[in-house]
């Protein structure tokens, strides 16, 4: 028995006893994959938590044969993928420009392991992870939430496709489609740096 | 310089690179959620006119008001009364804050959403009853078991009253003792009720005074009236024509009847 068949069994027995456990299990998970979508960490935190309450009252509503079984690492992540898109459309409409802001701005996500490294190190290691992020946001969406379920937050081909609701064909084409855009966002920018240093 | 990349190199890395942009959750998602759905509360300080005390909110309502004198009592608390956990917030929301500010000045329109999950049937008709006295009234333990239905379970009102969780703004620091006397309150004893019942408008000596000397109600000889002494109408009758009565039934001798406002009749004391 996974965890996640662990956490199901007891969102079946008591949902409010349970449910801080999901939180506590899956909220990393989300917030990645919304940071990732909308790259704002306020509008992803948003979306993030706005997943978890949809969650709380889907479940509430559903009887507990229904949540044994539920593959919850997937529905999870078409609730929040759902919401990502919705905030994304109304963003476009209200013709907001992108906020660049990342998580990035924040101090290092591993402290301990950054005070080690001496300090240029750890600004490269930045510049170089700010510089996949803006790669990544400038994929297509529907390539983008792909690879995000894939190569960021780690799901199998069928979990994705499940949770993107299409066949698996499609995800692998997608994904496949996508990372190679992102080589040759990558192979450009190396050919620049080249240039640069040979000019 | 224009040596080609290899490609089979650089799907590994770009996966490599992708792997790495997982990102921790902000500490504040997961008490933004708990608390969202009811399954933990938020608590911050707030002023009240008897000092500074701690309000705890979720999304269902205002959980809790306790004189706790810091975070670490009440979290400690509210999580042996309710279960739940309890976060720590800077302040109450602004809303929030400015409908109990109104509420605590007298204004009943206002709407403040409560949370009294946990709490028996008996107990919450209790705390509804207490949300009907106004500002600067007071009513007896019996009046309220009257008005409840339950004449006879005064004993259990009382104590009903004692568990309120959300004191000040469901005021049963408004509900006395049948004799006239203030009786227990508790936020912190009687000295408590007394004064907020003062920054109310009431002067609970002056109460107790007249109930001591065997007045529990009060009749207008103009309207023939007979109301609870802190009734809004009985308190606009003037001396001249203010009339003292031990009891609802003296008072219908005298041909009396009981205000329909304040509803004297509700647990009264029958005796002539």
């Amino acid at each position: 028995m996974d965890t996640d068949d662990r956490l199901a069994a007891d969102l079946a027995r008591d949902l409010d006893r349970s449910f801080d456990a999901l939180v506590l299990a899956h909220q990393d998970r989300l917030y990645t994959i919304a940071l990732r979508m909308l790259r704002d960490p306020r509008d992803a935190e948003e979306a993030a938590q706005d997943a978890f309450v949809r969650a709380y009252r889907a479940l509430a509503t559903y009887d507990t044969e229904r949540i044994r079984e539920l593959q919850v690492r997937g529905w999870l992540t078409t609730i929040v993928l759902n919401l990502c898109r919705t905030r994304g459309v109304r963003r476009a409409a209200r013709g907001a420009p992108p906020v660049s802001i990342d998580d990035d701005a924040r101090p290092p996500i591993e402290p301990a392991a950054a005070a080690a490294q001496a300090p240029t190190e750890v600004a490269e290691r930045h510049a170089e992870r700010e510089r996949w992020v803006a790669r990544l946001a400038e994929l297509p969406p529907v390539y983008r939430a792909a690879v995000v379920l894939r190569h960021v937050d780690g799901l199998s081909y069928p979990e994705a496709a499940a949770a993107l609701g299409r066949p698996e064909g499609t995800v692998k084409a997608q994904v496949h489609r996508g990372i190679g855009l992102l080589r040759t966002m990558l192979e450009a920018d190396a050919r620049h740096e080249l240039e640069e240093m040979t000019a | 310089m224009n040596q080609p990349l290899d490609p089979a190199g650089t799907d590994a890395t770009v996966e490599a690179a992708l792997s790495d942009l997982t990102a921790r959750a902000p500490a504040s998602l997961r008490p933004a959620v708990l608390v969202e759905l009811g399954l933990a509360d938020a608590y911050a300080r707030f002023d009240s006119p008897i000092g500074p005390l701690t309000v705890s909110w979720n999304g269902r309502g205002v959980s809790s008001v306790d004189a706790a004198e810091d975070g670490a009592t009440f979290e400690a608390r509210h999580r042996a009364l309710t279960g739940r956990e309890a976060f720590a917030m800077e302040t109450v929301p602004r809303r929030l804050a400015t409908a109990i500010t109104r509420r605590l000045g007298g204004d009943r329109r206002v709407r403040i959403d409560l949370d009294l999950r946990g709490h028996s049937p008996f107990e919450q008709d209790v705390w509804r009853k207490a949300l009907e006295i106004p500002r600067g009234e007071v009513r007896p333990y019996g009046w309220v078991a009257a008005e409840i239905g339950r004449p006879r379970a005064v004993r259990a009102v009382g104590t009903a009253l004692g568990h309120n969780p959300v004191p000040l703004i469901v005021p049963c620091h408004r509900v006395v003792r049948t004799d006239g006397t203030i009786g227990q309150y508790s936020l912190g004893g009687p000295d408590n009720k007394r004064t907020i019942l003062r920054s109310e408008g009431l002067d609970p000596d002056g109460l107790e005074a007249q109930a001591a000397a065997g007045i529990r109600y009060t009749g207008s000889d103009t309207t023939r009236i007979v109301c609870l002494p802190t009734c809004r109408h009985a308190r606009r009758v003037t001396d001249t024509h203010r009339v003292g009565f031990r009891s609802v039934r003296a008072a219908a001798e005298a041909g009396y009847r009981p205000c329909k406002i304040c509803r004297p009749d509700s647990g009264a004391v029958l005796a002539a």
